[in-house]
């Protein structure tokens, strides 16, 4: 990719220094974020408070203040000033407006729930390109795990396996846990062993996969079985502080279906993988709705618990906070916590060995492959860590949500995800956070604000805005793909790839947008040939 | 369980997903007949589908009081549904496809994603401004009734076959006959004519095809052309043999036939239509496995039910996949559309 960038002249021209602009719009958006978020203070206003109460501009008044936080990454300004819009913005000035106006709080979380969800799918689809249309589904996991057990599901089942208890004792514990252990050495063992695979190590690894998964689903049983005596106990689930522990437990349950959904389709194709992805995020979101006993099927979960932190209640209570907005605050601060976690995660991963692995992969899988890149082990690794994102945020989701069901997981969801990546530029992860921001800013804020708006216009239902999400959707899809395939605020890499390619085939006047002008000429460009294109995609057959 | 109950309904279910597996194999031409040209899975295909249904839905309500014949009427929704289909198709092509001709191959198929979900709301606004939303078919008189019955005059045959435990409806029948017969004008457009012959060479080497004085993007309409009215066609026998449809009924057809067209090797006319005719078996059967259950007393059995069955499709597709990628019908064997 050494192809003169069209965007190396402009990149020789300093931007000019915007220290004071920055600072001047940031204290500028944070009053009028202040103001309009402040009850008491828009009813002296009158008319302007009215103004400010009406949804629309309260969402371009919200738009406008996380603009800044653009700004503050876009535009050359002093580092101090650039620190003090990020952090000022994040940890004090909106915090203060949720003081105020609860919703801002919770659209602020869900913005970055979704951020971190669009940071876990950029790596799947924009680093490693691999396109998963069934992301939802590690999501999905993260929020029945936490939902399961911090519910009064949990109770319910074991009462459930209390009057059922079959054949199962003390004794079944043991055994599963025997076999569990002497299956899980033997896979090592045969592992460590065999170099080249014969048909017998093959057949005796299965076996003894066959062997583990038995085994555990023996022990979770006996587990369930005799803690069944507990049921009563444990009537609202299990206890709030083990939050932290699930935390963990959702990062690594999501890993793990990630890695046995990733295992079996990873051979396939471009398309065919996103195909399969599809279907398998709607088996688990079929499983849920009908895994009855485990999931209360499309009922949904309720009521799920959040962790309880006294420390920081008090702390918030100190701060002025009210008693009910102590874990929407907490969550806040939780939240924020991991999308910095998952951006450094992000950012060190795609300068490490691996994230070099999955661009080789991403641009051209047979040189990759030639070059010694282990293809099944990075792309299993690239739907990991993907999957692991989601998993946790899915909890978080559980926990803001107090409820879940099916509907939260559907099809639907894994493509707004998409668009959010495709929006902001595959592969580049402030692109991801602002398309996330502007995807969930325009779901939960501006179309329902336009669809309040044109209610008392005699619009008819059907064309009301906020019930046109789908077609929103597609537009952005659709649009992006033919205008500006690279994204908003594009990875640099990534745009002089998509505009290296039309360089090629049309060098002239056909200005900078693909080749719209459909003219005949385009297919027969010579070195273009479809089979070509067929390996630039990733294709590993 | 008793074997003389079980097989005239175990028969029914077999004919049944037959039927089924001729709307799914008619929409599978649809992708198969696009993606042999193009290599691109045409997402919007279950949209152009829905489009096909809505306008045959719209044809039997306009027509219903009027007194000509039932079969006339059939005729003139199908070719309506045809014509609107593949023209849409052939729009689609032109606007989101032809400009990302060359792009990575994930390019494409986004936007046909986004095409898809804007079809989608744009059916749903039109057929909402009537205050619809889940669309009836009224079908013609006497197309509800049994196949053969006792006032026709094929009633030897009707009995005949009910003797055998086949119990098939007037619509079945119909829905078969209208497969088989745009089946074989479709076996004789690709594999007959001039068009055909085109259409094949570009799908096999767009280049080489263009340098021969084929202008592939004028047969790349004119496969979007015939897949678009494929398209039509299944809907509206979707419509007939479901009864009714929404502008998001597309979704489950769509991945169950994509799965056909690919159970059956992709690109391959008779693989798409056999792939169809399996996985509409393989439905019925999980349909009914609670009733097996409750036969054969195996309660895990009885647990699954109806909305299992996008799941098998689900499974065949994945281990289709894994186990045998180029489909039933291979590749080395494969007439490319």
């Amino acid at each position: 990719m050494t192809a003169v960038s069209p965007a190396a002249p402009r990149r020789t021209r300093p931007a000019p220094d915007r220290t004071l602009l920055l600072v001047l719009t940031f204290l500028a958006t944070s009053a009028l974020l202040l103001v309009s978020h402040n009850g008491e203070l828009l009813g002296r206003l009158g008319n302007l408070g009215g103004l400010l109460r009406n949804p629309i501009v309260e969402a371009v008044v919200v738009s406008l203040f996380l603009a800044n936080v653009l700004f503050a990454y876009l535009w050359r300004a002093a580092p101090w000033a650039k620190a003090l819009v990020g952090l000022g913005s994040l940890l004090l000035v909106l915090p203060w407006a949720g003081q105020e106006d609860t919703s801002l709080l919770d659209l602020s979380i869900q913005i970055m729930i979704f951020a971190a969800l669009a940071l876990g799918l950029n790596i799947v689809v924009g680093l490693a390109g691999l396109l998963d249309l069934g992301y939802v589904a590690f999501f999905a996991v993260g929020a029945y795990l936490w939902g399961i057990f911090a519910s009064p599901r949990f109770s319910e089942i074991l009462r459930y396996y209390g009057e059922n208890p079959g054949a199962t004792n003390a004794s079944t514990l043991a055994f599963g846990l025997f076999l569990t252990a002497v299956t899980a050495a033997s896979m090592v063992y045969i592992r460590r062993q065999v170099v080249r695979p014969t048909r017998a190590s093959t057949w005796s690894f299965a076996l003894a996969s066959f062997g583990l998964v038995a085994g555990l689903i023996l022990t979770g049983r006996a587990l369930l079985v005799l803690g069944a005596s507990r049921a009563a106990g444990l009537a609202t689930g299990i206890d709030a502080n083990f939050f932290w522990l699930f935390l963990a437990l959702s990062v690594l349950a999501a890993a793990i279906v990630g890695v046995l959904i990733g295992l079996p389709v990873l051979r396939l194709k471009g398309d065919y993988l996103a195909l399969i992805t599809l279907g398998l995020g709607e088996v688990i979101r079929v499983l849920a709705n009908n895994l009855d006993l485990y999931s209360a099927g499309s009922q949904g979960i309720t009521p799920i618990k959040s962790a309880a932190v006294p420390w920081f209640d008090r702390l918030a209570g100190a701060l002025g906070f009210q008693p009910d907005q102590y874990y929407l605050l907490f969550l806040y601060v939780l939240v924020l916590v991991m999308i910095a976690i998952i951006l450094m995660v992000n950012i060190r991963l795609d300068r490490s060995r691996i994230g070099r692995a999955w661009i080789a992969i991403r641009d051209d899988e047979v040189a990759a492959q030639a070059m010694g890149v282990p293809l099944v082990q990075t792309k299993l690794i690239a739907f990991a860590t993907g999957a692991s994102f989601a998993g946790v945020m899915g909890m978080i989701f559980a926990a803001k949500q107090t409820f879940i069901s099916p509907e939260s997981f559907n099809l639907f969801q894994s493509i707004g995800v998409l668009s959010m990546v495709i929006l902001g530029g595959m592969g580049s992860f402030p692109g991801v956070i602002l398309g996330a921001a502007v995807v969930t800013l325009l779901n939960l804020r501006i179309l329902p604000g336009l669809g309040e708006a044109t209610a008392n216009l005699g619009l008819p239902q059907q064309v009301n805005p906020g019930q046109l999400q789908r077609l929103i959707f597609g537009v952005i899809l659709v649009t992006m793909m033919l205008l500006r395939p690279e994204g908003l605020l594009p990875n640099r890499r990534r745009a002089l790839e998509l505009h290296h390619e039309e360089d090629q085939e049309d060098d002239s006047a056909k200005g900078s947008g693909p080749a719209l002008t459909a003219g005949g000429g385009d297919v027969y460009s010579p070195g273009l040939a479809p089979q070509k294109e067929d390996e630039r995609a990733g294709g590993a057959q | 369980m008793d074997l003389a109950t079980l097989l005239p309904f175990i028969v029914n279910v077999v004919v049944g997903g037959l039927v089924l597996g001729f709307v799914y194999a008619i929409i599978a031409l649809g992708y198969t007949m696009v993606y042999g040209v193009l290599q691109l899975i045409n997402f919007a295909h279950s949209e152009v589908f829905v489009t096909g249904a809505v306008v045959g839905f719209e044809v039997f309500r306009v027509l219903a009081p009027n007194p000509m014949n039932g079969y006339l009427k059939l005729l003139i929704a199908l070719v309506a549904a045809m014509v609107v289909s593949g023209l849409l198709n052939v729009l689609i092509e032109r606007l989101a496809y032809r400009p990302l001709r060359n792009a990575p191959r994930l390019v494409p198929l986004i936007t046909a994603i986004g095409v898809s979900l804007i079809l989608q709301d744009v059916l749903r606004v039109i057929e909402g401004f009537q205050g619809r939303f889940d669309l009836t078919y009224t079908l013609p008189e006497g197309f509800s009734g049994k196949f053969c019955s006792a006032e026709s005059s094929c009633v030897a045959l009707g009995n005949a076959l009910r003797t055998v435990g086949i119990d098939l409806q007037l619509k079945d029948v119909i829905l078969i006959v209208v497969g088989l017969v745009s089946l074989a004008v479709l076996n004789y457009l690709v594999g007959r004519t001039r068009l055909g012959k085109a259409i094949r060479a570009v799908a096999q080497d767009r280049v080489t095809a263009g340098l021969m004085g084929i202008d592939a993007n004028r047969m790349i309409s004119a496969t979007f052309l015939i897949g678009g009215a494929l398209g039509g066609i299944s809907g509206v026998l979707f419509g007939i043999k479901f009864g009714t449809v929404n502008a998001y009924s597309g979704f489950d057809p769509g991945i169950i036939a994509f799965t056909a067209a690919v159970l059956g090797g992709i690109g391959s006319i008779p693989g798409a239509v056999l792939g169809g005719l399996v996985l509409g078996v393989i439905q019925n059967l999980i349909g009914v496995t609670n009733i097996f259950g409750g036969l054969l007393g195996i309660a895990n059995l009885e647990a699954i039910d109806a909305s299992y069955q996008r799941i098998g499709a689900f499974i065949v597709l994945v281990l289709i996949l894994i186990f045998k990628p180029t489909g039933l019908l291979g590749k080395s064997n494969v007439e490319k559309v």
